[in-house]
């Protein structure tokens, strides 16, 4: 369609013009392709009613809202018109038939009276004015933008052939433009494309045999799904982008990059998906789990969701503006993840677009504004933090506080028998033991004893009598080497127990140190911090002070009336926060949470900006379907794993991806659901489904992260040296992808197109390039696995036939069997392996040698190491197959 | 050529609105008689859009004399028709950060003059600054820090802060009256690179590509290399939509090269894997995904076997694109001391005139750290340090080459700085400016614009344009006006709606054009 140049464009639509339009549809001059849309946005439109929030807020938003919009600041002439009001009342009435204020400025030819003014570089087009005018005739109906709207649950709507409601709902959409959904994938592939979505793994050999048995029967989605959501990875599969929204990470970012210890947060989060914790409790815990009445401490752990964000402990940096700047990550991360708003304009003021006020704002801050926390130094364990031990950890230091105790009493005998400290002690310092011990047992040199001085008169230097004042299990490493150094000093020796205890001291130290401590959450003692608007969110310029709340706009009468029934306090905290969130008249947080897992089935949300649901977002491309799943999945109790299993034994998630490329080019992202989801998996899949098909995977789970094999010098390049990756040895270097350290400054770079772990992130693009060609092909765990997979489908059983050990091999990786041209193809590329191979020894050492697991049939003869290094190449081909990568 | 179904002058449209997508670059199909084998025995299978095909193989295949414009194609890839290119080839030195007009190109002696007094109310007029300004009513007007002097035949004033530069004034043509509509820097970035302030756009490079294919055959058709800066970025990410593809497809997209010693991670074959390995491995890859794409029509199945084609051509092309062995040293020493150390803006420039050298369409250098804030007088002069000698070595070296007609050099950045001081004028070490939109100056070179011209101005004290406006979609007009492109008609329809690169707006300046 060719575009108007500016010429064609000048005479938009006068009014006269239009009416010409309206009234007889006869297209005067313009341009065709005004005609065109007009006649378009007629077809479109005129069969339906005008649609307040889909029709008309759109244009109001994108070409009004600027300048007469909700930010304050800004607003032109005391006019907005983002909500009714009476100076708008008065410019929507009509003065004359067809003629109101508005629609004269609108619709004028007149450079100084069109709105929007020529400078704006904003101009209707007709399809818009024609939208407007419809709007105008009906009597300039108001609503609210949808998202702000209360979820109510629409009709399913009737359909014979839709058990699932999901599918009721495409198929009544797809019907009106006269499609269908397509026929259900086959088995192989379904089993595949439901494993890999719901654990992340592809589908483990008890399930194949299972389910694939007979290829008549359509598989059992649904008995499939059961078992996959039993699955210990599960968790880990739905950790992966909650972590992204959280932006977990192994260290600070920033200059330093300090490493931090929240991982115990991430056992949380896998196991809270594991044991299916509903959304609602989910929320609580991470939100207000130490403000719950009788909080455990796994729901205190839960907080560390807030504290996940980066720490500047550049030198130089003022404490209160990084106190603020974390505050702020909290807020606006909360923000996106619950609300699907994008809050951060509004540290600087009122949003342009949506009704959030720049007060909203720091109200809603409020809530995290009230921690200990005071912004200072980059300590990745910055209090308050909870310790994290194992039960290893745990029986350890139960061993060593025993051992510190008993070592302890020897100390103090000892030195209760030399020194009288009693008669220094404060009165309210700690007793000392009265039993008195014998030089001997404590010095192995007597005769040192007899001429200690310090019976009778108390010459001990300040700090060292400081020192001997508190009790010996309490004396810190330090304390007690300057007490050794004392004692060694005069008398050429100390006290064996001192040393004992000195040890026993250094190795709690140590496992303490080891300990993972957990930034959490806590509200600061004494009175609550207060907020203050910052004016253009400095730190340092506080305006108005304002109570914590929610932003107005979204505070419903009866929440707010709950709040106070409730609350005993008039303050209100976390705690209450997150049941605002939750409660049935919040608008935004259950189709937030249901749009962003159907984006993690199906691709892309159903709200494609699903990091925004606010005016500037995406519409919905099913907005029943998202209102439906929003309020069934509140009404049945926040349950995920049911919400999941909705979506994926649905008709529409289970359709075939093999269509013709025409179907592929009509609807390129798949809005209309008239086929099944297919793109390419995350590298991190990726990754975890080449280590699980070659059985180098370590399914161990949860517990420190770990370091898989990483280009060299990566580190090193980022920190100028400062950091230097060493990649881990044995188990760690086969552990799932979501073990993996993230270093925040330089993240994993076998990870492509994942969230940055900076700030959070709820969508990640999707993109296909030369360098990802490259990283699957070289990175060596892909290698290894190709080879350690290949060596035992050859040593399994020498003797197999070519075509019998391809079509095993195919059927491994990609679950389904070989077609016959595709065996046909290999049949015969294995035939030119075999020769070359044959031919390049050395070529096949490297190949049966690459990665650290032991070196395949070491030491057997060439022509079965040759072998082994044709089905190493096989394999490797077969991993880098469009299909492999891609969920199908 | 039975293999494309679709003849070259196929132009019908799908019911996207969208000409069918051409799923390789053909060239990229063409050059290796490897492919072509494979190729063969696919033939048929391959229900492949592609649009005139021939035009650009006629147009782009030779890799060698760039310099010839004789073949230019009159229809691009989209199948629309195309204006006869000025330049085959841009490169954009992003200048991220905004350098400050008023003390490197655009001189205004009434700044001295007034040095250190209010600013006059007539120049703010209700104007928006940054968070930082506030309101810049009664803000000092500061001096440039440097002295200016006039250069060349055409008599340009550059700050000595540019000695280099000043030296091929003649060859440049300076804009001096560009305005924007962002104040932060994010924002403005992406307005200047993809037409947009908000993320999701496509940027110029990928459009370019778009719109003219690539003319590489063993490089991506659209490079970007940022500088590894020490401590001078200000803190400045470059964020990767920078160079996104937006709605177009992902193979548009810029590919970044790492500023390091191996710019493109991976790119050494595994153990074992010779060159000939990796080639029967990829044809076989390649064949069985053609057989799938028999049965899936998802296209992003031929971008993968393009974009595995091309990893497997980067493997040998980039490192030899880094072998700087082949460099004279007169030409290393050129572009300054830092020219060896992989990842600064020198290496940078003298990779940029490598890639052009070998076809690629769009290079886009990101270099941070002009946010003089409070450091006017510290940080900007190892900023210019680091950027002068090797941006003006570019324009040298390309024109040396015969290259520079058919390349268009950009140098800018988001916007410009207030003339007027940010910061304490009693404290010297600490003069900044801050974030300025309203005018500030870009220069060119080569590709078709006239050189040792100055275009539009700005007012005495620097703050608004008086003669000339250059909006932000103005200079992108012409950008792809000058590389044989219409940018009110190349478009894509995405959401129900004709997209382009200048959104509703852009003039092409016409001023600045050679005339051919």
């Amino acid at each position: 369609m060719p575009q108007r140049n500016r010429e064609q464009r000048q005479p938009v639509l006068s009014p006269s013009m239009c009416r010409v339009f309206l009234s007889g549809w006869l297209i005067v001059s313009a341009s065709l392709a005004m005609a065109c849309e007009l006649l378009a946005a007629e077809g479109e439109f005129s069969s339906k009613s005008i649609n307040f929030s889909k029709d008309v807020l759109p244009i109001l938003s994108d070409n009004c809202f600027h300048c007469h919009g909700p930010d304050s600041q800004s607003r032109q002439a005391e006019l907005r018109l983002d909500q009714p009001n009476p100076a708008l009342d008065q410019i929507l009435r009509e003065s004359a038939p067809g003629q109101s204020v508005f629609w004269e400025r609108v619709s004028t030819t007149d450079p100084d009276l069109i709105m929007p003014p020529p400078e704006t570089k904003h101009r209707l087009t007709a399809a818009q004015l024609l939208l407007l005018q419809r709007w105008l005739q009906a009597g300039a109906p108001w609503g609210k933008h949808w998202a702000f709207e209360p979820i109510i649950k629409p009709a399913v709507p009737e359909s014979d052939r839709a058990e699932n409601p999901i599918d009721a709902f495409v198929i009544a959409q797809l019907h009106q433009v006269g499609k269908e959904l397509s026929p259900q994938a086959d088995s192989a592939r379904l089993l595949r494309r439901l494993a890999l979505d719901l654990t992340g793994l592809p589908p483990s050999l008890e399930l194949r045999q299972k389910y694939l048995k007979s290829s008549n029967q359509p598989l059992d989605a649904g008995a499939v799904v059961d078992e996959l959501l039993a699955s210990p990875h599960y968790g880990e599969r739905m950790a992966w982008e909650w972590l992204e929204a959280a932006r977990y990470a192994d260290t600070n970012g920033y200059q330093g990059d300090a490493e931090r210890t929240m991982w115990p947060w991430r056992d949380w989060v896998v196991e809270a998906f594991n044991q299916n914790l509903s959304f609602a409790d989910f929320t609580r815990a991470q939100l207000a789990g130490d403000l719950l009445s009788q909080a455990t401490d796994r729901q205190k752990l839960a907080t560390a969701f807030l504290r996940n964000h980066m720490i500047n402990g550049e030198g130089g940096r003022i404490a209160a503006e990084n106190r603020i700047d974390y505050v702020m990550d909290m807020t606006e991360t909360t923000g996106t993840v619950w609300l699907g708003l994008t809050m951060n304009c509004c540290r600087c003021h009122d949003h342009k677009f949506d009704p959030i006020r720049q007060q909203d704002y720091y109200q809603l801050s409020g809530f995290f504004n009230n921690t200990p926390v005071d912004g200072s130094g980059g300590n990745p364990q910055t209090p308050p933090v909870l310790e994290w031990p194992s039960e290893e950890q745990k029986e350890h230091r139960n061993r060593l506080l025993k051992e510190r105790q008993e070592i302890a009493e020897k100390v103090l005998a000892w030195e209760d028998e030399f020194v009288p400290l009693k008669h220094l002690a404060p009165a309210e310092g700690p007793a000392l033991s009265t039993q008195p011990v014998s030089a001997i047992e404590v010095f192995d040199d007597a005769n040192g004893v007899a001429t200690s001085p310090w019976h009778q008169d108390d010459g001990l230097p300040a700090e060292v009598r400081a020192i001997r004042q508190k009790p010996p299990q309490d004396r810190k490493a330090s304390e007690l080497t300057q007490l050794i150094n004392f004692w060694n000093q005069w008398q050429g020796q100390s006290p064996q127990s001192l040393l004992m205890l000195k040890s026993r001291i250094d190795e709690l130290d140590a496992l303490q140190r080891s300990i993972p401590q957990v930034m959490v959450m806590q509200e600061r003692a004494g009175e609550p911090r207060k907020n203050f608007i910052l004016s253009k969110g400095l730190y340092n310029q506080p305006q108005a002070e304002v109570p914590t709340d929610v932003p107005l706009f979204l505070k419903s009468k009866k929440a707010s009336e709950r709040f106070r029934d409730q609350n005993v306090s008039p303050v209100l905290t976390r705690r209450e926060l997150s049941e605002w969130l939750l409660h049935d008249e919040n608008p935004l947080v259950a189709r937030v949470v249901v749009n962003r897992i159907w984006q993690q089935f199906f691709g892309i949300g159903l709200v494609k900006t699903s990091e925004d649901f606010g005016i500037q977002g995406e519409k919905p491309s099913h907005p029943e379907l998202l209102d439906w799943l929003a309020a069934d999945f509140r009404e049945h109790g926040w349950d995920i794993k049911r919400l999941v299993k909705q979506m994926v034994t649905s008709r529409t998630y289970c359709q075939t991806t093999l269509v013709p490329r025409e179907a592929y080019v009509d609807d390129p992202e798949n809005r209309l659901l008239a086929r099944g989801p297919r793109y390419r998996w995350p590298a991190w899949m990726l990754r975890d489904q080449a280590l699980a098909v070659s059985g180098l995977l370590v399914p161990k789970t949860g517990g420190p992260p770990v370091k898989p094999y990483q280009p060299e010098g990566l580190w090193e390049e980022a920190t100028f040296g400062a950091k230097r990756y060493q990649a881990d040895q044995g188990d760690s270097l086969y552990r799932r992808s979501l073990y993996t350290f993230w270093r925040r400054i330089i993240a994993p770079p076998m990870f492509f197109d994942t969230a940055n772990r900076q700030t959070c992130i709820v969508r990640t693009s999707r993109t296909n390039t030369p360098l990802q060609a490259l990283a699957l092909w070289n990175d060596p765990v892909y290698l290894e696995a190709a080879r350690v997979l290949a060596t035992r489908f050859f040593v399994n059983d020498r003797k197999l036939h070519d075509d019998e050990r391809l079509r095993r091999l195919f059927e491994h990786i990609l679950v389904r069997e070989p077609t016959p041209q595709e065996l046909e193809l290999l049949r015969t590329s294995i035939m030119s392996w075999r020769d070359r191979l044959v031919q390049s020894p050395e070529q096949v050492n490297d190949l049966l040698a690459v990665g650290a697991s032991p070196a395949s049939l070491a030491g057997e003869d060439s022509a079965s190491r040759a072998e082994a290094a044709l089905w190493t190449v096989v394999t490797m081909i077969l991993f880098n197959l469009d299909e492999t990568v891609s969920k199908e | 050529m039975h293999l494309f179904k679709e003849s070259s002058t196929s132009t019908k449209r799908n019911p996207t609105g969208n000409p069918p997508l051409p799923p390789v670059p053909p060239c990229e199909w063409m050059t290796t008689h490897h492919r072509r084998s494979f190729l063969g025995t696919a033939a048929g299978s391959l229900g492949l859009g592609l649009a005139s095909l021939s035009h650009l193989l006629a147009a782009e295949q030779s890799p060698a004399p760039i310099s010839s414009t004789s073949t230019a194609a009159t229809t691009d890839i989209v199948g629309r028709p195309r204006l006869p290119p000025r330049a085959r080839h841009v490169i954009y030195l992003f200048q991220n950060g905004a350098p400050t007009h008023v003390d490197l190109f655009d001189y205004k002696p009434k700044l001295r003059e007034l040095h250190g007094q209010p600013l006059p109310e007539s120049y703010v007029g209700g104007k928006r600054f940054s968070t930082m300004t506030g309101n810049a009513n009664g803000k000092l007007i500061l001096g440039n820090v440097e002295p200016f002097a006039q250069h060349g035949e055409s008599g340009a004033w550059v700050s000595s802060l540019m000695p280099h530069t000043a030296q091929i004034a003649d060859e440049l043509c300076f804009i001096k009256s560009m305005h924007t509509e962002a104040v932060n820097h994010a924002p403005a970035i992406t307005f200047m690179l993809t037409g947009s302030e908000l993320p999701g756009r496509p940027a110029l490079g990928a459009w370019l590509t778009y719109g003219l294919g690539s003319a590489a055959d063993n490089l991506p058709g659209y490079v970007v290399l940022t500088s590894v800066t020490k401590g001078t970025s200000c803190g400045q990410i470059f964020y990767d939509f920078y160079w996104g593809s937006g709605f177009l497809p992902s193979r548009f997209q810029g590919v970044k090269f790492r500023g390091s010693k191996d710019p493109v991670l991976y790119l050494k074959d595994g153990p074992g894997i010779s060159r000939e390995f990796r080639e029967a491995m990829l044809n076989d890859v390649t064949a069985l995904n053609l057989q799938k794409q028999a049965l899936s029509g998802d296209p992003e199945i031929s971008t993968r076997i393009a974009q595995s084609e091309m990893a497997f051509r980067m493997q040998t092309s980039v490192p030899e694109l880094t072998d700087l062995s082949g460099e004279s040293k007169a030409t290393l020493e050129m572009y300054g001391p830092q020219v060896e150390q992989p990842g600064s803006f020198a290496y940078n420039c003298l990779m940029a005139r490598r890639l052009v050298e070998r076809g690629v369409r769009s290079v886009q250098l990101m270099h941070a750290g002009w946010d003089q804030h409070n450091s006017l007088t510290t940080e900007l002069y190892n900023q210019c340090r680091d950027t002068d000698q090797p941006s003006a070595a570019l324009v040298k070296d390309l024109k040396q080459r015969g290259l520079l007609d058919d390349t268009l050099v950009i140098w800018g950045g988001e916007f410009g700085r207030t003339p007027f001081i940010q910061g304490d004028l009693a404290n010297r070490p600490r003069w900044g400016r801050d974030h300025h939109p309203y005018a500030f100056t870009v220069w060119m070179a080569g590709g078709g614009v006239k050189s040792g011209v100055t275009h539009g101005a700005s007012d005495d004290l620097g703050m608004n344009v008086l003669e000339n406006p250059v909006h932000v979609h103005d200079l992108q007009a012409t950008i792809l006006h000058l590389m044989g492109i219409d940018h009110e008609r190349l478009t894509y329809r995405f959401q129900g709606r004709q997209f382009r690169l200048t959104d509703v707006h852009g003039h092409v300046v016409h001023d600045i054009l050679k005339h051919v």
